[in-house]
């Protein structure tokens, strides 16, 4: 099988610049420096089908075409790498493994875009990963790959790395552009959009670090190649997906787009824990809704997963085994986004404290018959926040409802958890 | 007070940055290695190399999670308790972290070694569950492992 992200992995250290560039490394933007147009190397991403793997899915090719050319003033680009939605670990894998197939995708999609300053935003707690990126971003510069007229041509592209403090919400590429800039980390209204005005008021791409580090094998192998590895008809690529909760194995793998929850589970996951029976799960992160045991045949792809009544979102799929209470699982995520609500918005500021405190008294036997209608009517009125913080805490409780509605009613008829 | 040679290092970084405030994080962080925590003074001291208000400062210290406004212990224990860690019983761990230090969420042990703080997801969620000391990250920590890396890290 083939992987863009994992081929050059090691197992127990992370992969040195030399074994990078002899396994075909930096070629791609040889190739793109060389012979390629910026215009083309966007085609070539649009053309390959690859979608924002950081959880919204917004095809990469488009987003950077809506980068205005002809406005004065620099442009920016930003690798978001504040990998902090609940049960997500895999930008860290990768970057704990390999730092130069995101470098060498940044120095691109730089290429692209005609930016000349792009930036790395990475979480606290990821240090190791940013050590790495350090020195990839130093090798670059001593081989010529990065800085002042690359390779030999009249680009000049340079890569900064901004470690942040911590806080879910500097994920939402606004909110990470006020955090980038120093300024208190709310997001910020839309439009205008980043692409319009982003970053110090200039035009700002902000990618994945998954996204970004696909770019490198799209424009070695071409954009039919890249297609042609999902397993859908409509999908393109591979996907990381981190595996985390009642399974065997709990793997972060890459894996052809389409491949079933299923096959995740029964192959790399070496099945449940304990030989436990499977009840459900969260397919791609904490802001995505409950897919269940009816599931398992579904395909991990953008389309077929929201067809489901999901998202693919991160490829942070959390299993549950039978027997776990999913009140008691939906009430901790829901506490995780109060606590991390930025406070800017209503909705979300009081909502989200309301919410966590219905279904406390749920999972307490104190709850009542009208607390899931009162549920339902937040899942409504949280839609309304600033942001897209509310509405994705709203998934899983949604989730909850629409598949496990018999168990929230247990637990009020019988005034206490079941599985207690 | 700040040291000459750390006034002069955080000089360098607000010097290297597009536009001085976009340093703001890193000098808050090194404000804070040095202070223990994020001090009164080292607003002001943060405030003064930003060229912003201390109010200003104050405004983004507030928000971040590892930045501390309050005294801490000689180390920070954080414990996530995001879903991931929570199939893997973060709050039996908690809970023993507690008894362990005699403290509550927030608090400091008595002998001003470790402050106990939840967190949210640490990106760990595969070697659940887990927490970091003083910066340093742990996994799969049992009770008896959260027992012996203490004892280490008290060192």
């Amino acid at each position: 099988m083939e992987m863009p992200l994992f081929r050059h992995n090691r197992p127990d250290r992370p992969v040195t610049f030399e074994e990078y560039r002899a396994e075909g490394g930096f070629r791609a933007l040889q190739k793109a420096l060389t012979g390629m147009s910026p215009a083309e190397v966007q085609q070539t991403v649009m053309d390959s089908g690859l979608r924002g793997r950081g959880g919204a899915g917004f095809p990469t090719g488009r987003k950077w075409s809506f980068v205005p050319r002809d406005l004065p003033g620099p442009r920016w680009l930003i690798c978001n790498c504040d990998e902090m939605e609940p049960g997500t670990y895999k930008d860290r894998v990768l970057l704990e493994h390999n730092p130069y197939s995101l470098v060498e995708g940044m120095a691109l999609a730089s290429y692209a875009l005609g930016v000349r300053h792009a930036f790395i935003f990475i979480r606290k707690g990821y240090e190791k990963a940013a050590a790495n990126l350090k020195r990839a971003i130093a090798e670059a510069h001593e081989a010529g790959l990065l800085g002042e007229r690359m390779l030999g041509s009249d680009v000049s592209i340079d890569i900064d790395l901004h470690l942040s403090a911590g806080r879910y919400i500097c994920g939402e590429e606004t909110a990470l552009i006020n955090a980038l800039e120093g300024k208190r980390p709310n997001p910020r209204q839309k439009p205008p959009f980043p692409a319009v005005k982003g970053l110090w008021n200039g035009p700002t791409v902000v990618n994945n670090a998954e996204t970004l580090a696909n770019v490198p094998a799209i424009v070695a192998n071409g954009a039919a190649w890249y297609k042609g590895l999902a397993l859908t008809a409509e999908g393109a690529g591979t996907k990381l997906f981190c595996v985390s909760g009642a399974v065997a194995n709990r793997v972060c793998v890459e894996l052809p787009i389409g491949t079933t929850l299923g096959e995740i589970i029964e192959g790399p996951c070496g099945g449940m824990r304990e030989a436990k029976k499977f009840k459900a799960c969260i397919p791609g992160g904490a802001s995505t809704q409950f897919l269940t045991a009816g599931h398992l045949n579904v395909q991990m792809d953008y389309e077929t997963v929201a067809k489901a009544g999901s998202r693919l979102g991160s490829g942070g799929i959390i299993v549950f085994q039978e027997g776990t209470c999913l009140v008691a699982a939906t009430l901790n995520m829901i506490t995780f986004f109060a606590r991390e609500s930025c406070g800017w918005c209503t909705p979300c500021r009081e909502g989200l404290p309301f919410v966590r405190e219905i279904l406390r008294r749920i999972e307490d036997g104190a709850g009542e018959e009208r607390d899931l209608e009162l549920l339902r009517e937040h899942i409504k009125y949280l839609s309304y926040s600033f942001c897209a913080l509310a509405p994705g805490a709203m998934a899983p409780l949604e989730g909850l409802l629409t598949h496990f509605e018999d168990e929230v009613r247990e637990h009020i008829l019988k005034r206490r958890c079941p599985f207690r | 007070m700040i040291p000459d040679e750390l006034r002069k290092t955080l000089e360098g970084r607000v010097a290297a940055a597009i536009t001085a405030r976009e340093a703001a994080v890193d000098v808050m962080k090194e404000l804070q290695a040095h202070y223990g925590w994020l001090t009164d003074e080292a607003v002001g001291e943060a405030a003064g190399l930003l060229g912003l208000s201390a109010l200003q400062v104050d405004e983004l210290a507030t928000f971040y999670e590892m930045i501390y406004r309050r005294p801490v212990g000689r180390k920070v224990i954080h414990v996530c308790d995001s879903i991931s860690c929570w199939t893997a019983c973060c709050e039996e761990l908690m809970a023993h972290l507690k008894a362990k230090l005699g403290v509550e969420p927030g608090g400091t042990s008595a002998d001003g070694m470790f402050t106990l703080i939840p967190c949210c997801c640490m990106g760990m969620c595969g070697d659940s569950p887990a927490m970091s000391v003083g910066g340093t990250p742990y996994g799969n920590v049992t009770p008896e492992l959260a027992d012996a890396i203490l004892e280490r890290e008290r060192r």
